[in-house]
């Protein structure tokens, strides 16, 4: 049971006061963002990155591990309370949950999920231990063919299994990847595409990027929709447990869920989306009597709730193992590591344990705290639900404002960020979804290296990336995926399957 | 053939637009080399190209007979737009210059404007609670090396 005390090698590090304290601000942070209305975890998380700079890799990578899952939670309190989900995730918690609380069993149905992704959370964090270990072990053996081959699957992975346009979403990637071009290049020391600005001769800062077009882009495009009218259901939540008869309902459907959800999770591009939307369409299927859905059933809270929060944590397996990130949160925590000088990929686990370990731990920890946050102290978070946007946003600018002045005490780098904020709202209004940017831009540097390798290595010949059996199952893997998005009445069922309800 | 979707359409023309600043920049200004030896411009090209030949797709895709009003571009919320870049930006030029005393009660205060739902008694309350509490955070409790006053 290697895998077994490795996780108490890292539940150690977890529990130092520090790396507590950091996963406990970590999902505060989180429950408070998946609450607070228009604000999100992947611009919270943008906006916290100049903070990367003021802590150590582990706290810090625990801390913004915290935010994600944490927003999980908070996001569906929103949804249960007042049939807004917090979180994309949570749209589905909204139709069982709302009705529930509607019926004044909201505090069961606020248990119910917070337990639901209590045990999802554990469990996921298990398989973690399980896989990412074996997967990065086999990655480790990989040559920079291998490794070209991995990202253009990882990268077409992520397109062609989220939602929208495919072919804008390839060139949201490729736009991505030429913004990586702007620096210095490695092997011949010229400087690339930086129009003689000195502040770009190291490339466009990451932080940057990720602030402008998902902070101060979100910011924009919020303000430009009608204000949203947020009826908060007062009436007092009570009973926050679950009879005996409710548990008995729902914790087969939270173990399914679990199982789908750590299954979904792995796969790159939406996981924890379509890991709730799929958890309830099995629960529908797999219930003796699925009447009561749509009506307030409890099998329709457990079942998603634990299925978003279980693939919410397996999606950190490709990102920790491979150095693969599967979406822009995980492109966030990949620029995160690389902030702190770690170079992402199967290296990790063997160069750095305790970080490796410490954070795999942290997310059960993490998920503890979270149970003990959102059940006792609920009535402090319904209050947080009727804070208007209008005092909300000029706090969040200053927040970013002065970060992104700190990462190198100068203000090119704000007005950078108000560059990259138009490009936001303007990508927002074109439905051009940015997330396949970020990904591009951190994958950007990698990709070009290991393919300038592997032809360096091949005098040119573009067959290499054929003659690997690895490799080649990669590229016809990629190439798969790429027809079967296209063929028509496939993409009609991809299309559907984020729709159905 | 008119353009059926305007969203379509835009997106694919910035697309051929930058595909092709970068395919050329890298053909003019950077070594190319070659597929045994690639140059420092290798790469940019070729991602360029696709991106042009790409983009080029999108807007073919985006005309048709029908206009496709799920499309449409909309409105643009120019005030939000306009007041946060240029809040931000002023923020940029006036903190190394009058320092964060003075540049973050403006930023507060600016940007509160972004909203038809503007009242300045708030924004003036915001602005002193902002700034004091990003004073006693960034300043004295991490100590960032921030500009505080006017004469520093």
């Amino acid at each position: 049971m290697d895998a077994l005390s490795n996780l108490m090698m890292g539940l150690a590090v977890a529990l130092t006061w520090n790396n507590l304290l950091y996963a406990f601000l970590g999902a505060l942070i989180g429950t408070l963002v998946g609450v607070l209305p228009g604000l999100g975890p992947l611009a919270t998380m943008a906006m916290l990155l100049p903070t990367v700079y003021l802590l150590d890799a582990t706290p810090a990578l625990i801390m913004l591990a915290g935010i994600y899952y944490g927003a999980q939670y908070g996001g569906s309190t929103t949804a249960i309370l007042i049939n807004i989900p917090g979180e994309s995730s949570a749209v589905v918690t909204a139709i069982d949950g709302y009705q529930m609380a509607r019926q004044g069993r909201a505090g069961t149905a606020l248990a119910t999920a917070a337990l639901g992704s209590f045990f999802a959370g554990c469990v996921a964090t298990i398989v973690i231990a399980f896989f990412a270990e074996p997967l990065s072990h086999m990655a480790l053996k990989f040559g920079a063919r291998e490794y070209f081959s991995l990202m253009i699957l990882g990268l077409v992975g992520s397109v062609a299994l989220a939602s929208g346009s495919m072919l804008k979403a390839v060139c949201m990637v490729l736009l991505g990847l030429l913004l990586g071009q702007i620096d210095t290049d490695l092997i011949s020391g010229t400087e690339r595409f930086t129009m003689g600005i000195d502040e770009l001769s190291d490339g466009i800062n990451f932080v940057v990027l990720a602030m402008g077009l998902f902070g101060l882009g979100e910011i924009i495009s919020n303000l430009g929709k009608p204000a949203e009218e947020r009826e908060v259901f007062t009436s007092k939540v009570k009973g926050l447990w679950l009879s005996k008869d409710d548990f008995k309902k729902a914790w087969p459907a939270s173990v399914r869920g679990t199982a789908l959800g750590s299954a979904l999770g792995i796969l790159p591009g939406a996981g924890a989306v379509l890991a709730s939307f799929s958890a309830y369409a099995l629960e529908k299927k797999v219930a003796r009597d699925p009447s009561q859905f749509g009506h307030g059933d409890i099998r329709g809270v457990a079942g998603p709730e634990s299925a978003n929060n279980a693939a919410a944590q397996t999606s950190f397996i490709p990102m920790l193992s491979l150095g693969l990130p599967s979406g822009a949160i995980m492109a966030l925590m990949i620029g995160a590591m690389i902030i702190k000088g770690i170079q992402p990929g199967p290296q990790v686990m063997t160069s750095n344990p305790s970080l490796f370990w410490g954070f795999v731990a942290s997310m059960w920890v993490g998920n503890l705290m979270l149970v003990i946050l959102n059940l006792p102290l609920i009535g402090i978070w319904i209050k947080l639900l009727t804070v208007p946007y209008r005092l909300l946003f000029p706090a969040i600018l200053c927040f970013c404002c002065i970060g992104l002045y700190t990462l190198n005490n100068n203000n090119f780098d704000i007005y950078s960020a108000v560059f990259f904020g138009a490009a936001g709202y303007i990508c927002h209004k074109l439905r051009c979804e940015a997330a396949p940017l970020l990904l591009g831009f951190v994958l950007g540097p990698m990709i070009e290296e290991n393919l300038r390798r592997a032809l360096l290595l091949s005098s040119g010949d573009w067959a290499t990336f054929v003659s690997s059996p690895i490799s080649t199952t990669m590229l016809l893997l990629s190439a798969g995926l790429i027809i079967a998005v296209a063929v028509p009445a496939l993409s009609r069922r991809r299309a559907a399957a984020f729709q159905e309800d | 053939m008119k353009i059926a979707n305007q969203q379509d359409f835009v997106s694919g023309c910035i697309f051929v637009l930058i595909g092709s600043v970068f395919s050329l920049g890298a053909w003019f200004k950077y070594p190319l080399g070659s597929a045994s030896d690639p140059g420092a411009g290798y790469f940019s090209f070729g991602l360029g190209a696709i991106l042009f030949v790409l983009g080029g797709l999108v807007v073919f895709n985006a005309l048709g007979k029908e206009v496709d009003i799920a499309g449409a571009i909309g409105a643009i919320a120019w005030r939000p737009i306009i007041v946060i870049l240029a809040s931000v930006a002023a923020f940029g030029y006036l903190l190394p210059r009058l320092g964060l005393l003075v540049a973050l009660p403006s930023l507060v205060i600016a940007s509160s404007l972004a909203t038809v739902e503007f009242r300045l008694r708030d924004a003036l309350i915001s602005a002193v609670v902002l700034t004091a509490a990003s004073y006693g955070l960034f300043v004295k409790a991490l100590s960032l090396n921030l500009p505080v006053g006017i004469f520093n």
